[in-house]
């Protein structure tokens, strides 16, 4: 079985945010919610880098574990999902994220955040693979369908990595085995708890 | 003199210009394969040791999402899983078990003489209005509370996932509607019920005697005795923590980020069970505890008996302050 994970090459990404608008698109996410987002540190400054990022589908989920009405389960591929009928929106997953992933409707609205809604790693929610329900909660679910995150799939310039953690940690050490250098993995330490060596 | 500066300046100039070239040359020289951009870019390890949390620049309208990383999500979990639970547990159910063997070894706590029969007002319409709309409030926001922290342990084996989630659901809106009538009554308390909380000498020689819970002493005391006292600013106190950290955690990234609303929820979180312990040993003592209690805020009207037992100084105030020529401000009740 796989595991699934994402990686970003931080030396590669080049902000264009067409994961961002892809994973919008595939998924008719309503406005005001993103399942992911590109972040520029040290914007303008030499050295800046930006990483696009989503749910990292964490090993032992924090958002899994302190879930109130136990909404979260883990696939047998290793991907974190969730159960739109079970989930309260509290907000406790997002507190415990260390990476933004959960997003809410209506934020702000005093006591009235909607059901949480999160990256899928394109693999829909608890109904029925490929289903009108399963899109309408939680969008299309390509894992099913034999394919790959949409965002890492047409990501131009290869930056965005997703699929089994092996064998994007292999494409990884050899790009920076070939170039020469690597920022590393980013988040991998606090989703998987575990680093590549480069 | 000033031209001879200037010529030694202008030496000076050139041969910095001089080394400054020769250090550039050989760096322009090298091949791109041996040029290391990351060298000089963030380094995620660096940024988390410094700051414990990661944050840049997003170009999407939700400017609250330029939080890269923020590993302490991992501590709040332990937190929320492990400590809340332990703390939780040994208050809440520490203090059941001490009114257990409370209730065992000393039962109710009797009046001394029996009843008289004639009663005397003790709490009046408001105060008896605003403590019973804390105390109803307090306890559907106390249950829906501890059912985000046990409920899944305790309540979704027993019902299944969908009826606990129901019931979480009206939990959660019950548990943020409910937090203002709270609020309210607790202010309506503090103003009301403050200049007669201030603790006194009389305070101590009451807690020196054990407030009468231990032996058969009864202590002298005003209209509130040391451990009403203590309970009213534990209200106060604890009630204004839980309400502010409350209404942050309400209307999120309202004045707080993530950092701010997991403090805020250890603070709810902690202040609230501790809250419930408390609230536990003040309605047994309400209640089960001590016979006469109760009426004074189902009705309002105690015995003079009890009064006299327990707030001797409080009866001898309201004889002569309200009745001067030996009137009685206790009226018979048959």
């Amino acid at each position: 079985m796989a595991r699934m994970k994402f990686l970003c090459d931080a030396d590669r990404c080049i902000e264009c945010n067409a994961c961002v608008t892809a994973c919008k698109n595939e998924h008719d996410v309503p406005w005001g919610i993103n399942r992911r987002r590109v972040v520029t540190i040290d914007d303008g400054k030499p050295g800046e880098r930006s990483i696009s990022m989503a749910c990292m589908h964490c090993t032992d989920a924090p958002c899994q574990a302190v879930c109130p009405t136990n909404a979260f389960y883990t696939t047998a591929d290793g991907v974190v999902l969730h159960s739109k009928d079970i989930c309260i929106g509290c907000g406790y997953c997002f507190y415990a994220c260390p990476f933004g992933a959960p997003q809410y409707p209506r934020v702000g609205n005093f006591g009235s955040r909607g059901k949480m809604d999160k990256c899928t790693f394109c693999a829909g929610g608890p109904e029925a693979d490929g289903t009108l329900v399963e899109y309408k909660d939680y969008g299309t679910n390509r894992l099913a369908e034999g394919k790959l995150p949409l965002c890492a799939e047409m990501c131009s310039t290869k930056s965005l990595l997703a699929g089994d953690g092996d064998i994007i940690a292999q494409i990884y050490k050899e790009r920076v085995t070939k170039r020469g250098y690597g920022s590393g993995a980013w988040g991998w330490k606090t989703a998987y708890r575990e680093t590549i060596a480069t | 003199m000033a031209t001879l500066f200037t010529r030694i300046g202008s030496i000076v100039g050139a041969i910095m210009l001089l080394v400054l070239v020769a250090v550039a040359t050989p760096v322009s020289a090298q091949q791109p394969s041996s040029v290391n951009p990351t060298a000089s870019s963030v380094q995620e390890d660096k940024l988390l040791q410094e700051l414990r949390r990661i944050q840049g620049r997003i170009t999407i309208p939700d400017q609250r999402a330029s939080v890269l990383e923020q590993p302490a999500g991992r501590d709040w979990r332990q937190f929320q899983q492990v400590t809340l639970r332990w703390i939780g547990g040994i208050s809440i159910l520490g203090i059941l078990v001490i009114l257990i063997l409370f209730y065992t070894i000393r039962g109710t706590i009797k009046m001394s003489r029996g009843r008289s029969g004639r009663t005397i007002t003790r709490f009046n319409g408001l105060e008896r209005f605003m403590h019973w709309l804390t105390a109803a409030t307090f306890i559907i926001l106390a249950i829906s509370g501890l059912n985000f922290t046990f409920g899944k342990n305790l309540l979704l084996p027993l019902i299944g996932p969908e009826a606990f989630t129901g019931f979480s659901q009206w939990a959660k809106y019950a548990h943020n509607y409910l937090s203002f009538p709270f609020t309210l009554g607790l202010v309506v308390i503090f103003f009301v019920w403050i200049k007669e909380n201030f603790p006194g000498a009389i305070d101590v020689e009451w807690l020196k005697q054990g407030g009468g819970f231990v032996g058969n002493k009864r202590p002298l005391a005003r209209r509130f005795n040391a451990g009403q006292k203590i309970v009213f600013w534990v209200v106060a106190l604890g009630g204004g923590a839980v309400a502010i950290s409350g209404y942050l955690l309400m209307f999120p990234f309202y004045g707080t980020g993530v950092a701010g609303m997991q403090t805020a929820q250890v603070v709810h979180g902690i202040v609230g069970v501790v809250l419930i312990g408390i609230m536990l040993a003040h309605i047994y003592i309400g209640t089960l505890g001590m016979e006469g209690a109760f009426e004074a805020m189902s009705t309002g009207e105690v015995d003079l008996n009890w009064a006299e037992d327990h707030h001797k100084l409080w009866v001898e105030e309201e004889m002569k302050g309200k009745a001067p020529a030996g009137g009685r401000t206790a009226t018979a009740r048959t």
